[in-house]
């Protein structure tokens, strides 16, 4: 296998995702309105107590980015596999865990880059320090990867079955935790003034982790749901 | 060379079949005929490698395809049932997509080539796929037998919902391609016209 054509393989299939993405824009930005609306509705909620808006702005920023993740990672195979895109996937002469990255990487730039640009101005309403945004920032970016590539093994477990949509929250769910503690942790500390970077480590390693383990789960899954 | 060895399968409880021994020689067609249910599209994905058989094995060239895998993967075009288009995507674009996934990139003069042989003229192939009807769309996925360059087609019922016209276009297709040297393996319902010289029948009794 060469390399160029791996990359070819992987190329083709962010182009095609993007390009439906693209022509289905109110699918795309249904996660984001989620996040803004969810998060939006808490200070309307708790009321507008600075100190209290900024002990639970984190975990309540956190917890809305990972549900939306989840919202729409449920369904990133169901469309390919009823249409029959995923049988030709799973014949293309790539490895299946190669294709995998390219499919969750173009939903996560469809679903979760959104998110980690718009926190900022979400977090300006938790009264967020301008150094808190910026760990706040860098705790999405690290983590929501993380989230697509994990919630991809559930998603391509659960396929063909009716009511998937609870399924794969409750089987991913408990791998979610991990990657929310660390994230909302990292906010937290760096609020407290001990900085974020032991838990943006941690963040990064679940990342590598997830990018390394992930891709092989989910191919092994499809190839099972196909059978 | 395409050979199954002693395969067998079983979906469920039910054994569909059992012992089936067959070789596909280059320059001829393999048509699996049958009752519905009887195991023909089971075991076309056999033939593809998408479902492991119970027993027995596929030899492509003498070698396992199991063993193969993405080697495998690229001696073949496999057209299922599903049309594998999307609907929100043009034709074109549904053919330039697949190819460039499959390894086979082509450039849009190739694609609008194969899909106006196929009978897909202008307009229609720069309108949404889901606009179009079934047999339109079903050429929408055959088209690919004209970009291809893979040795062993797996075609899955190719005639379904195509017109009288249509069905001899693909047919003069396969013939060219079991003319240069090509194998294929075709589940159908319909007659082949086809010369018996290059066509084997296998007849699933389920």
């Amino acid at each position: 296998m060469s390399r160029s054509s791996m990359w070819g393989a992987i190329g083709g299939i962010v182009r095609r995702d993007l390009l439906l993405a693209m022509r289905r824009r109110s699918d795309a930005a249904m996660s984001v309105f989620f996040l803004v609306i969810v998060v939006s509705l808490f200070p309307l909620g708790v009321g507008p107590e600075p100190a209290v808006l900024r002990t639970i702005g984190p975990g309540v920023l956190w917890v809305a980015a990972l549900l939306a993740c989840l919202l729409s990672l449920a369904r990133v195979f169901t469309a390919d596999y009823v249409d029959g895109t995923l049988e030709q996937m799973v014949l293309v002469p790539q490895p299946l865990a190669v294709l995998v990255v390219g499919k969750v990487f173009a939903h996560w730039v469809i679903s979760g880059l959104p998110i980690v640009l718009l926190s900022p101005l979400l977090g300006l309403q938790f009264g967020l320090s301008g150094e808190s945004l910026g760990v706040l920032v860098m705790s999405l970016l690290l983590g929501t990867p993380a989230l697509s590539m994990i919630g991809a093994i559930g998603a391509a477990l659960v396929l063909g079955v009716r009511g998937s949509g609870l399924l794969v929250a409750l089987l991913v769910l408990p791998l979610y935790v991990p990657v929310l503690i660390f994230g909302a942790g990292a906010v937290t500390s760096s609020m407290a003034g001990i900085g974020g970077e032991a838990n943006l480590s941690l963040l990064g390693a679940c990342l590598v982790l997830s990018l390394f383990l992930a891709p092989w789960a989910t191919g092994a899954a499809l190839r099972i749901a196909l059978e | 060379m395409l050979q199954a060895v002693t395969l067998s399968c079983r979906r469920g409880e039910r054994r569909l079949f059992s012992d089936l021994t067959v070789k596909v020689e280059p320059g001829t067609l393999l048509a699996i005929v049958g009752e519905n249910g009887s195991g023909k599209t089971s075991l076309l994905r056999i033939f593809s490698s998408l479902l492991p058989p119970e027993d027995g094995s596929v030899l492509w060239e003498g070698e396992d395809i199991q063993q193969l895998k993405e080697l495998y993967s690229g001696q073949l075009t496999y057209i299922g049932h599903l049309n594998g288009i999307k609907d929100d995507l043009t034709p074109l674009e549904n053919l330039m997509s697949a190819m460039a996934l499959a390894g086979e990139a082509c450039s849009q003069t190739e694609a609008q080539a194969a899909l106006e042989a196929i009978g897909l003229k202008r307009p229609i192939y720069r309108l949404p796929s889901k606009v179009l009807s079934q047999g339109q769309k079903r050429r929408v996925a055959l088209a690919r037998l004209w970009l291809s360059t893979r040795p062993l087609w797996l075609l899955d019922e190719p005639f379904t919902s195509l017109d009288a016209a249509s069905t001899g276009i693909v047919t003069e297709r396969l013939h060219a391609h079991l003319q240069r040297g090509g194998l294929g393996v075709l589940v159908t319902h319909q007659e082949v016209d086809l010369p018996t010289d290059r066509l084997q029948r296998l007849r699933l009794t389920g």
